[in-house]
């Protein structure tokens, strides 16, 4: 009965394994929705914040973060899908267009097709802190436009471009075959196919990867140091003019997120109140998070569920 | 030609050069990353004329050690050795735990695993790196200060954070391995006999080996790149770390600290994009190690 002992054993620690991963994300939640909790209200999350003095808030950080995120998303969404469209319908499968005499050689289509998954696989797996120095060098000097939402949000498109086309490719490549051959059957072409059949039965596969995509832009920070800067200038929240200065939309200002502003804190310490403005910081990020995540999912299943019908 | 099918043929063209143009903007990405870095990287050898040698192999770390006294000395192997330290021991805890709660998740109880195990993954990855490096300096550091009566920075405290951060990549792709294997493989161990647990260390776990091997690097390459977490708990002491207490610095906090305040064009700055390149090599030699551990005999 040696074997059924250390089985039960190890059935024992597999369930510990699971449960200690449990615990510390339980511990870190609520440590964090505890300690930062007490700290939101109206005023922290609107008010300026603080140089030296106690008191401030992050009003400008949380516009900042959603500001770029929107930006960030408005460049990384149709590019990854456009990706990943091509590496889902077009990409190694020769040119098979109508008007095409000559197919494309089959080495030049592998070729390619191995360039692309190699980048792609080179991008998933940079660090996010050299992607944010090649945004400094390009984005940000080799433009003139300084530290500005524009470079950070292009710095999180780099970032985030090959998840969002490994999220497109999944999404698509889960669409039934049948629905394609029968739309190909009924003479509809390749592009009609892909946009009026393909895209609509990837849809909810697409918003769920997109709005968890959009919870890491969220949190990033390394990224933004060097991009769209650790400050902000005094912002007009009257004043929605994108080309003024002190406009909050103005996307060539420099722009603190949430996340950084949790960082610069730390490493200045010049402000008497870091814990309390790190804490509730913390807490709004891991809100928004959670958010996300929820969201996410409640979407997907709503939009699968009246895509399907059932 | 009709005039609808001229308009079909149109879009079809379109649509085919649009989706190539983005997906060949990855492939310029790339390339325009690679040489952008490489060009300011490569100043420190040629512009400074530090001995790569030297670079790569020295820790003696003097940037801005005026002319007189011999010009700058930009030694970064503490800066090596301390990435390598804390993202091995990193992953040697949390590897294992990662491993244990991805089988848990595929064979021990597959319906608890999937509704809670995995949303509690997923939200574990979504938590932003800086909200991991605040928690690991307003309660670990303190914790390990008040318990070990030393400074609480340390590769000891790094190498935690970066363990609980490392747990969703190595999780979901390990349990993703496991569940691409074949039915057959644990029906015919079952059929033979085995109980659970030999049915899962010697059947399931060895066939899924190279998967969860390419998982455990793909962790080793999020420690290895992360940067602002681990700057905050370390300590970021420029020298080589002598016990598992002891304060230490990586090359990524090195970077992000000293990158605002060093003025381009100096020594000091360009050995920092000089540690970038390294970076981009090492990134890119997980790449390659992936490959090389993720082939094997695979059974699906």
């Amino acid at each position: 009965m040696k074997a059924r002992m250390v089985d039960r054993v190890a059935t024992f620690f597999f369930w510990l394994g699971a449960g200690v991963i449990l615990a510390l994300l339980g511990a870190l939640v609520g440590y964090l929705l505890f300690k930062g909790g007490r700290w939101l209200d109206l005023a922290f999350i609107t008010r300026a914040p603080e140089n030296l003095k106690a008191g401030g808030g992050v009003g400008p950080q949380l516009f900042n973060s959603f500001y770029l995120l929107v930006l960030s998303m408005l460049f990384t969404v149709p590019l990854g899908v456009g990706a990943g469209i091509y590496l889902a319908e077009y990409a190694g499968r020769g040119n098979v267009n109508p008007a095409q005499a000559m197919p494309q050689s089959k080495k030049a289509t592998n070729f390619l097709l191995a360039a692309l998954n190699l980048s792609i696989e080179a991008l998933a797996s940079l660090p996010s802190i050299v992607v944010g120095l090649f945004g400094l060098l390009v984005f940000v000097v080799s433009t003139g436009w300084g530290y500005s939402l524009m470079a950070g949000a292009l710095a999180l498109t780099v970032l985030n471009l090959p998840v969002m086309v490994r999220i497109s490719l999944e999404a698509l490549h889960s669409v039934p075959r049948d629905l394609k051959e029968a739309s190909l059957a009924l003479g509809a072409s390749r592009w009609e196919t892909i946009w009026k059949v393909v895209l609509p039965a990837a849809f909810p596969g697409l918003v769920t990867g997109g709005i968890i995509t959009a919870g890491r832009v969220f949190g990033e920070a390394a990224a933004l140091l060097y991009t769209a800067g650790m400050s902000s200038p005094v912002l007009d929240f009257s004043d929605w003019n994108p080309l003024h200065p002190n406009s909050p939309l103005n996307p060539f200002r420099p722009a603190a997120t949430l996340a950084v502003h949790i960082w610069k804190i730390n490493s200045e310490g010049l402000i008497p109140d870091v814990r309390r403005v790190a804490d509730g910081s913390a807490a709004l990020l891991i809100i928004v998070v959670l958010v996300f995540n929820l969201l996410a999912r409640w979407l997907g299943n709503v939009l699968y569920r009246r895509m399907t019908a059932s | 030609m009709t005039a609808t099918r001229r308009k079909q043929l149109y879009r079809e063209y379109l649509g085919h050069y649009l989706t190539f143009a983005c997906a060949a903007l990855l492939i310029v990405l790339t390339l325009a990353i690679v040489v952008f870095i490489a060009l300011q990287g490569l100043a420190t050898f040629f512009a400074n004329h530090i001995n790569p040698w030297q670079f790569l192999f020295s820790t003696r770390w003097q940037p801005d050690r005026p002319l007189s006294e011999g010009g700058p000395l930009v030694g970064t192997l503490a800066f090596t050795v301390g990435s390598i330290a804390v993202s091995l021991l990193a992953v040697l805890i949390g590897g294992p735990l990662s491993i244990v709660a991805a089988v848990f998740m595929v064979e021990i109880a597959p319906g608890w695993g999937r509704r809670v195990l995995q949303p509690a993954i997923e939200i574990l990855a979504g938590i932003p790196s800086v909200v991991y490096g605040w928690i690991g300096l307003s309660i670990l550091v303190p914790f390990l200060r008040r318990e070990l009566h030393t400074l609480g920075f340390s590769l000891l405290a790094g190498c935690l954070v970066l363990a609980v951060m490392i747990i969703p990549t190595v999780v979901s792709l390990s349990a993703d391995s496991l569940r691409s294997l074949s039915r057959d493989l644990k029906e015919a161990a079952y059929a033979l006999g085995s109980t659970r647990w030999q049915t899962i260390s010697r059947v399931l776990l060895p066939a899924a080996r190279p998967g969860i091997m390419t998982a455990i690097v793909l962790g080793l390459a999020r420690a290895f790149g992360e940067a602002l977490a681990v700057q905050m708990v370390i300590g970021n002491t420029r020298s080589l770390p002598t016990s598992i207490l002891s304060p230490m610095t990586t090359l990524t906090s090195a970077i992000t600290i000293d990158m605002g305040y060093t003025i381009p064009g100096t020594a000091w700055n360009n050995a920092l994009w000089s540690m970038s390149l390294l970076l981009l090599l090492i990134s890119f030699g997980f790449i390659i190690l992936i490959h090389l551990v993720g082939r094997g005999r695979v059974y699906r």
